[in-house]
């Protein structure tokens, strides 16, 4: 592909995800320590390094669109270890976050994942695992996903019958109300 | 002690035999526990996943509620663990975005919560010595990989009570159990935490990788303090197996219950039953092999006894003792490599490896002293005086039984 300057555009995307994860993509020169230490580089199709140079290069709809950021399981070696003090896990987050913004979800499992997790915690307060299961499911179309396990979990009482509600259930709701207000906003 | 306590959400699912054991190593430690009062869900990863203020206002609200006990909370859970700590971090060093997280919990907060992981507790701030004073059925001969995984480490910045790369809380805990905390590479790597139920195809190799690390590196079980990486080396184990036609039986224990173990309580106390991979026998092997080892040191150390005692009958004729007095520069150095490398000197005076290694266990200054001493003038000596530590400190595990 050619490069050209990154655009206007560009760098406001660059200088909002940069002050989102708090760190500088233009600290990073390039060493692949991040990459030698994640433990889940062997499934990205770009590894962290490489997602790093292309925020560098202004290469923002490639950079959103890559599967390594769902990828990324938020272990934060790579930030632990990097030598220039870049915040890489961080920065997957921020991506994260904008591809889910821009509806440039490449790892539709994850999102969906997410999505009935924090749905879960905004009815109720609290995770309710089984629940969780079950809508995952559901919506991503697995319906019989760790069947197998089921039955054993709810034999070692590992499975509430109902899930556990607060009684501040409307000041959470109002928590996620307020945040997705304010998140739009940004 | 008294802390505020924050079971999380895994504590009446996944993750309850570490609600169990936590609260029964509390009860024996002397640690009073307040739950914290209609607390809620941290977000967890899906939280900062998707919305930067939510997975920051969630832990929050909990941190406003602690704050007013004027207590530090306990967080048992890894990841509740690392958000709490995360949004105090936040809330202390960042004013504009502790001024959005009041604003959307409608809450004002003080910035003077604590929120600690149950290793910094155990190890830091109850301390090996107290819980060793606690072992009455001591795990010797357990060979366990502590496994810290991503959460309770790091990042550094906002945890802080031990090192990334090579933590040692656990290890610590273990040994004042009486295990022997193997050394292996996959300590603080990932298991593959969502990624398991999501990608299945991703989080199953990096299951994969850190049970075969531990097995290779001669584990024999691992210990967490986490319960979603417990949720998978455990629940997962049988499918990571079958798909690399390898078997592991490795089974996989909570720092908590092994704890509570080690001090006395019945395994279903702490909800050893309710592990997917096998954990009672193995317990049974190690307190099998336990009291055979204390039965070999002890009777090796009236062996040795009865041979000095020989020895010495035979020197009585002799006079004048050929050196009696040690030469301070070679006791000096002995002491110093006593510190420096005390797996190194145990094995000079003693050959068995697992007597050595309680050696090792129970060596204090005085000991070493002694030990020095004894070594600069007549190894041998030095020998029987090791062999007879050992002997002690096994009566000792032994009485407490």
């Amino acid at each position: 592909m050619k490069l050209t300057p990154a655009t206007e555009s560009q760098k406001a995307f660059i200088a909002r995800i940069e002050k989102e994860s708090g760190t500088s993509v233009s600290l990073c020169y390039q060493c692949g320590k991040c990459t030698a230490g994640c433990p889940a580089a062997f499934a990205m199709d770009y590894p962290p390094r490489q997602v790093i140079r292309m925020l560098q290069l202004g290469m923002v709809d490639k950079a959103l669109s890559v599967e390594s950021i769902w990828i990324c399981a938020s272990c934060e070696t790579c930030t632990a270890r990097c030598p220039r003090g870049v915040d890489i896990a961080s920065l997957m987050d921020a991506m994260r976050r904008e591809a889910l913004k821009q509806g440039k979800v490449t790892d539709k499992k994850v999102a969906a994942f997410n999505k009935a997790f924090l749905n879960g915690v905004k009815h109720f307060g609290r995770t309710y695992e089984a629940g969780l299961m079950l809508q995952y499911n559901l919506t991503t179309g697995q319906f019989l996903k760790d069947m197998g396990l089921g039955l054993p979990m709810m034999k070692r009482g590992k499975v509430g019958v109902l899930p556990e509600t607060i009684k501040a259930r409307d000041e959470v709701k109002k928590i996620f109300e307020r945040a997705e207000k304010l998140g739009g906003e940004e | 002690m008294k802390l505020a306590y924050y079971p999380g959400c895994s504590a009446n699912g996944s993750g309850i035999e570490y609600r169990m054991s936590m609260e029964r190593t509390a009860k024996i430690l002397g640690i009073e526990l307040q739950e914290l009062e209609d607390w809620n869900c941290c977000g967890a990863t899906s939280g900062h996943n998707t919305e930067k203020i939510l997975s920051l206002a969630l832990p929050a609200r909990n941190l406003a509620i602690a704050e007013k006990t004027g207590l530090s909370m306990l967080a048992p859970c890894a990841a509740c663990y690392s958000r709490h700590r995360h949004t105090e971090n936040v809330i202390q060093h960042d004013p504009e975005m502790k001024a959005k997280i009041e604003k959307v919990l409608d809450r004002e907060l003080q910035g003077t919560s604590e929120t600690l992981s149950v290793l910094d507790v155990l190890a830091n701030k109850i301390g090996s010595d107290a819980i060793k004073e606690k072992v009455n059925q001591p795990l010797t001969t357990m060979k366990a990989a502590c496994y810290y995984g991503c959460l309770l480490v790091r990042p550094v910045e906002e945890t802080g009570w031990d090192d990334p790369e090579d933590p040692q809380t656990m290890d610590r805990i273990m040994t004042a159990l009486g295990a022997d905390a193997i050394d292996w590479s996959h300590k603080t790597e990932c298991c593959g935490a969502a990624l398991v139920t999501s990608r299945p195809d991703v989080g199953n190799r990096m299951l994969y990788r850190v049970l075969k690390d531990a097995k290779d590196s001669g584990a024999e079980c691992i210990v967490s303090a986490c319960p979603l990486c417990v949720l998978n080396l455990d629940m997962r184990q049988a499918a990571v197996e079958k798909e690399y036609g390898e078997k592991f039986d490795l089974p996989i224990y909570y720092v908590t219950e092994l704890l509570a173990i080690a001090c006395g309580d019945a395994y279903k106390t702490v909800g050893l039953d309710k592990h997917f991979v096998t954990a009672d026998k193995y317990l049974d092997t190690v307190k099998a092999r336990g009291v055979e080892a204390r039965a070999a040191a002890e009777k090796a150390a009236q062996e040795a006894a009865a041979k000095a005692k020989e020895k010495g009958n035979k020197a009585k004729g002799k006079t004048a003792a050929s050196s009696t007095e040690a030469d301070p520069k070679k006791v000096a150095a002995f002491v110093t490599a006593f510190s420096k490398n005390p797996d190194k000197m145990a094995g000079k005076l003693i050959d068995d490896e697992a007597q050595a290694g309680i050696l090792v266990s129970v060596l204090d200054d005085k000991k070493i002293a002694k030990l020095a001493k004894l070594m600069a003038t007549d190894i041998e000596k030095a020998k029987k005086g090791a062999a007879a530590f050992v002997a002690a400190e096994l009566k000792r595990q032994g009485d407490c039984q």
